[in-house]
């Protein structure tokens, strides 16, 4: 560190210094803070971009509740916990992938990252099972859609509308598939970071990768701890 | 000019600088300095800028006899359509910060870069790729909903393009979104030594609001155009009202974004023009602060104005009154900037250089612009002229009146910089004039022919509105005139012009601290800075030492 910010301040950018440090930052801890604003920077417009979602949602939700209720108990809230389970211990192995590369423990780090990565894909096929499961069912959105003759919750002798609980499985289709599309790029970026990690790319004073990359994955982590209750626990009593 | 750079006395050896230290076609498309990325963008806004005008220049003359005779009544739909989409996305909202705005801001804080440069790089092929889809798009058939894609017309009935142009605007935003992540960051990371945030010259404080709107706006139209294809492809019914669904939150998500998208087109035209008024009254701006907050006071206040868009869509009255209540609100703001460059100008040492007639031009047309802006707030008047020319006119007087005119003025301001050649300066006052005579031309008219009743987005109309329209027709061909001045003689001028020296305004501002064309690292040591922000007094006491060639 002293050496690199003794060159940054300087004209030439031929000398030694990490070669990590770009040559446009003047110190690590610049690239580090930028490489880590940025990252936040993004996660707030995913916020924005999935708040769009939420807000439709809402909408929907307080117009039909009847409809997104009955909708949501063909939903399997098991898988969905475990799911969740899944999930949590993925944001536990980053936490201690991160916490092993600043301590150089490279046996902890490879394993956390693998580990990740086999939560990742678990999520993944569990996800898949249920959405074969809708597909059985005729529950996808679209010209075989089918939902007649289910009561409504809340009001006996009721059946609810088809249109209105194809809304809530259009919306439950897109959320947790553009969850799961940032589950599978979070998937490719944590791959990398285990090709790199194991090509012993990362150090105690270099880790800024793991680090941003371990946000990314919270953030994910976090739009589900979100989706779970919202989609799948809005009326459990049958 | 007490610290940096000193200049070479003879000009004869051609420096070292970001134009000539690499050439071939390589060296351009795979940069990751931001200057050159700021070419790219400069080179290919311009073409999207002209294929816009092209539609406008349609429209124009469709609307020059009251019969529509000159295109058929779908093509002209599709023409208003394309020419509000390669304006809006293509050139309005990139203009300014894709071009001056990735040039100047790390040098205005002393950086030698942005924070990012390769997802610059990467920004900039985004904006590509989506051009082209949208290039595409217009060719093989064109999308005809108007710019705003209002549903159920849009996801229900037309059979144009929709979800390829949606994807093109889709791309393009990501675009958007990489250009306001790198300024923040860059903003906050990356400013030289003693370069604290009260010393940052405005144009930073304006690209910082408005990268704060790209970055927490452009996703709510992202994920909006995702729903309108994914309601065109299956018909699921999110917006269709026989299915359940609601047309009006369409218009909801489309206006949370596209109205502040206004604010990302003004607020570095704003930034732009505060710099020119200082530099060409030789003074300090008056009330730095007041400034510096209005730019994040628009940004956060034109978040919560959506729905005076929607006044009669069918939003409850007490919605209408709250939103019309904090559309007022946001002149505030806007008004503060225009009273500050007013008090800055009062006893300066005022000079009338083409970027100074600019900024003169912006005042004056943002201000008729902004307080039409207040007629439409009014619920009342809003009844009358919702969706007449009166509509077309204020947010032209805006767009083009302000946007633009900020856009041209800085190009001329920066353009020694930019280029290290002086363009010619009795042209550009030419210039300055015919864009500033035929804009009012083409777009006063329409002010009135809204006020009596002519709706937008007809080919037709009665013929006791031919006049007014005439003379718009007549106003828009002197408009492209003044347009393709600075163009041609921009091109001329980076061939024959004089070259230029460092800082031929004799301004403040660390970018006229470095050699003109800049040097690849922007400068040749880190600057250090002591001094505030505009402090055109201190400079002017040095005039007499150093003299400026000019």
């Amino acid at each position: 560190m002293p050496d690199s910010s003794a060159v940054a301040v300087g004209q030439s950018h031929g000398e030694t210094h990490n070669p990590a440090l770009l040559h446009h930052f003047a110190t690590e801890q610049q690239q580090r803070d930028s490489a880590s604003l940025g990252m936040w920077i993004f996660l707030g417009t995913e916020v924005m971009f999935f708040g769009g979602l939420f807000c439709a949602y809402l909408i929907y939700r307080l117009k039909y509740f009847g409809e997104f209720a009955a909708a949501s108990q063909t939903l399997s809230w098991q898988l969905g916990m475990t799911n969740t389970i899944v999930l949590i211990c993925s944001s536990l192995t980053v936490v201690l992938a991160i916490w092993a590369v600043q301590r150089g423990k490279r046996a902890l780090l490879l394993s956390s990252l693998i580990l990740t990565l086999i939560f990742g894909f678990a999520f993944l096929g569990i996800k898949s099972i249920e959405y074969a499961e809708k597909f059985e069912k005729h529950h996808v959105p679209g010209p075989s859609f089918q939902f007649a003759n289910v009561p409504l919750p809340g009001h006996p002798g009721e059946m609810a509308n088809p249109a209105h609980a194809q809304l809530y499985f259009s919306l439950y289709f897109i959320m947790t598939g553009l969850h799961a599309l940032h589950m599978i790029i979070g998937i490719g970026i944590f791959a990398w970071l285990l090709y790199a990690s194991w090509h012993g790319r990362f150090t105690t004073e270099y880790n800024t990768p793991l680090e941003i990359g371990g946000l990314y994955w919270h953030f994910v982590d976090i739009i589900w701890i979100y989706l779970f209750p919202l989609l799948y626990l809005i009326d459990l009593r049958k | 000019m007490a610290t940096a750079t000193a200049q070479p006395a003879g000009q004869t050896i051609e420096r070292e600088n970001y134009l000539n230290k690499h050439y071939g076609v390589g060296s351009w498309l795979l940069t990751t300095d931001h200057k050159r990325i700021a070419l790219l963008y400069l080179i290919s806004l311009t073409f999207f800028f002209f294929i816009g005008g092209f539609f406008a220049l349609l429209i124009r003359l469709e609307l020059l006899t009251p019969a529509g005779d000159l295109v058929q009544a779908d093509t002209y739909n599709k023409l208003f359509t394309q020419h509000g989409m390669v304006m809006i996305f293509f050139f309005l909202i990139p203009s300014i910060p894709a071009t001056l705005g990735n040039f100047l801001v790390p040098m205005m804080i002393g950086a030698k870069d942005l924070a990012f440069p390769r997802i610059n790089l990467l920004s900039w092929y985004l904006y590509i790729i989506g051009g082209v889809l949208m290039l595409h798009c217009m060719l093989t058939g064109g999308v005809d909903t108007g710019w705003t894609f209002y549903v159920p017309f849009s996801t229900a009935y037309t059979n144009t393009k929709i979800i390829e142009a949606g994807l093109a605007a889709f791309v393009a935003g990501f675009s958007s979104i990489l250009t306001g992540l790198n300024f923040i960051v860059t903003i906050h990371r990356m400013r030289a030594p003693g370069m604290t945030w009260s010393r940052l010259p405005l144009f930073i404080w304006a690209h910082y609001a408005t990268s704060i709107i790209q970055i927490l706006g452009t996703p709510v139209i992202a994920i909006t155009i995702v729903l309108v294809a994914v309601e065109r492809f299956l018909h699921l019914g999110i917006f269709d009202p026989k299915l359940g669904g609601d047309p009006l939150l369409f218009q909801h998500l489309f206006w949370f974004y596209s109205h502040p998208a206004v604010y990302i087109m003004i607020l570095p035209s704003m930034g732009v023009v505060t710099e020119i008024i200082a530099c060409f009254s030789r003074k300090r701006i008056f009330g730095y602060h007041f400034v510096a907050m209005s730019s994040i006071a628009i940004a956060v206040l034109g978040f919560l104005v959506w729905a005076h868009h929607m006044f009669v869509a069918g939003i409850s009255l007490y919605a209408g009154l709250i939103f019309s209540f904090l559309t007022y609100f946001v002149a505030v703001p806007s008004a503060i900037k225009v009273f500050n460059w007013t008090a800055t100008l009062y006893k300066g040492s005022i000079t009338y250089e083409a970027p100074m007639l600019y900024a003169f031009g912006f005042i004056g047309l943002f201000t008729i612009g902004g307080l039409t802006g207040l007629f439409l707030a009014c619920l009342g008047i809003n009844v009358h002229v919702t969706d007449t020319y009166f509509v077309v006119a204020h947010f032209h007087y805006i767009m083009v009146g302000g946007a633009l005119m900020g856009y041209l003025g800085g190009m001329h301001f920066w353009w020694p910089k930019i280029s290290g050649k002086l363009y010619p300066e009795g042209w550009a006052r030419l210039a300055a004039l015919i864009v500033f005579i035929g804009f009012n031309l083409t777009f006063f008219p329409q002010f009135i022919l809204g006020y009596v009743g002519m709706p937008r987005r007809y080919y037709a109309y009665p013929a006791e509105f031919q006049i007014l329209n005439v003379l718009s027709t007549a106003g828009s061909t002197v408009l492209g005139i003044g347009y393709l001045l600075p163009m041609i003689y921009f091109l001329w001028s980076m061939r024959y012009g004089k070259p230029a020296p460092d800082n031929p305004w004799n301004a403040a501002g660390l970018e006229w601290k470095t050699a003109s064309p800049p040097p690849t690292f922007n400068f040749d040591e880190e600057p250090v800075v002591t001094w505030e922000a505009y402090n055109y007094e201190q400079l002017d006491e040095h005039e007499q030492e150093v003299p400026v060639a000019g």
